[in-house]
């Protein structure tokens, strides 16, 4: 599956409910069973070594499935360990920031990993290059624009993020370190456009760069 | 035959069983156990663990039984070696151990069926899978912050061959908190053994060399405290030993604040 070389080493995490798009979505349900009150901690995930796809991967599915939901975002790359961090010195363990897709089977629910529906083969296809902090710019000024076969699907600014990369960091590295080489994803939104098998998906990341892969036709 | 990982003199080594108390390097050195620093004996590449595992534990943990594996992940800050120690945190009122029998792939696959399961099984080895429920949320239940803790999944001593265990489904768990018996239980208990578990996880995703599997834990949790010695042991495996300490055993003179410079 992976073609091209990938830009990364390390451990792949991501957090979800970390923007006002999916807070929203999700509404009163987070006050309800099974949540039973909005999240305190970054509601984290991993995505493990085999979910890697290189730019320009086809992703196949797993037998039976035939939607995926896309999740555009960013992920940042640590060029020093972070532990321990506070938001005041979180940004000197970052050396750049990295174009992904977060790639799930569709679950309307938060309440158990959802390792078969995030962790399949070539679920997390990445940009081919990491761009340093200072090319980067400033990242809530950033705009991902994604499009399935051409046509605009959706736009998220990352200016609504609930803990900024500095505060993310800092409560993560709270409890576990985050290693030289490891990337945390700054969030995915609830519910992101689905995809079907065939369908090429663009992801215009601005300064970040782009990164394209296709769903291919076949399940694997 | 079973091996471990150790550090010694500067160098990362695979060493065997010497006697009782010893250990033989791959040159003929004879090192005593308690001399050199444990390390986990496989370096983890993708770990998952089993929550709710065993029927008794479901029961008492006032779950039903899971109709599919309830499978979460670790990163690789979790894992510390054998005789280390493991910190809880000044805030927490419960941490409690989990001895687990840990599968340790050994060969790539994916679409595995149950009856070729064992074929992809490079051995077995104990984790000790500390969970602070005082953290517990609802979301992504267990979230990383009660189950990825660093140093809080504890792995060892030793990789034992599968060819040397007959019946992984058939092996007596023990834990012991300072010398007394708190847990005890049978992997023959397990609700998804451990061909069900790799026919499962393969059936979406490629299980490569040295992915781990945390199967799970029997009933029989306790709060453990700072000074606590926690010996987690599994029948023909090994006894994985760890001490728990407070924040100010941990950081020592770092401090218990945030990250010092």
């Amino acid at each position: 599956m992976t073609s091209k070389p990938l830009p990364l080493a390390g451990t792949v995490y991501g957090v979800v409910m970390n923007d006002r798009v999916s807070v929203a979505r999700l509404g009163a349900a987070a006050a309800e069973a099974p949540y039973k009150g909005a999240p305190r901690a970054p509601v984290l995930y991993i995505k493990p070594a085999n979910t890697l796809a290189a730019e320009g991967a086809a992703v196949r599915l797993p037998q039976g499935e035939a939607r995926v939901e896309v999740a555009a975002t960013v992920g940042i790359v640590f060029g020093a360990p972070a532990a321990r961090r506070t938001p005041a010195d979180a940004l000197e363990t970052v050396a750049g920031y990295l174009l992904v897709a977060d790639l799930s089977l569709p679950h309307a629910s938060y309440y158990r990993p959802a390792i078969r529906e995030k962790c399949f083969d070539g679920a997390c296809p990445v940009a081919a290059r990491v761009v340093p902090v200072a090319e980067a710019g400033t990242l809530a000024h950033l705009t991902l624009h994604t499009f399935f076969d051409g046509l605009p699907v959706a736009e998220r600014t990352l200016a609504d993020l609930l803990r900024d990369v500095p505060q993310l960091i800092a409560d993560v590295s709270e409890f576990m370190t985050l290693h030289t080489g490891d990337v945390l994803l700054v969030g995915v939104e609830y519910q992101s456009p689905q995809a079907a098998p065939g369908t090429k998906v663009r992801i215009d990341g601005g300064a970040l760069g782009a990164l394209a892969f296709s769903i291919a036709e076949e399940a694997r | 035959m079973k091996r471990a990982r150790i550090a010694w003199q500067g160098g990362i080594h695979e060493a065997r069983p010497h006697g009782a108390d010893q250990l033989r390097l791959a040159d003929g050195r004879i090192v005593g156990q308690a001399e050199v620093t444990w390390l986990p004996p496989v370096q983890p590449r993708t770990v998952f663990a089993l929550g709710l595992n065993y029927a008794d534990h479901a029961k008492e943990l006032a779950f039903k039984a899971p109709e599919a594996p309830l499978v979460f992940l670790k990163g690789p800050n979790a894992f510390t070696g054998h005789r280390s120690f493991s910190r809880r945190p000044a805030d927490a009122t419960y941490m409690h151990y989990e001895c687990e029998l840990a599968v340790v792939i050994g060969k790539a696959g994916y679409r595995i069926s149950k009856a070729d399961a064992y074929d992809h099984v490079a051995g077995y080895t104990v984790a000790n899978d500390y969970a602070i429920r005082d953290y517990l949320e609802n979301w992504y239940r267990p979230n990383l912050r009660v189950k990825n803790r660093d140093a809080c999944t504890p792995l060892g001593p030793w990789l034992v061959d599968r060819a040397d265990v007959p019946d992984p489904m058939a092996l007596r768990l023990t834990t012991r908190v300072n010398g007394v018996t708190t847990q005890q239980g049978t992997t023959a208990d397990m609700i998804f053994d451990v061909p069900t578990l790799i026919e499962y996880l393969s059936s979406f995703m490629t299980l490569s060399p040295g992915d781990l599997i945390l199967t799970g834990t029997p009933e029989g949790l306790a709060d453990v405290k700072a000074g606590d010695v926690v010996d987690t042991e599994i029948e023909g495996i090994g006894c994985l030993t760890n001490t728990i300490v407070d924040d100010a055993g941990w950081f020592g003179a770092a401090g218990q604040g945030a990250h010092a410079q």
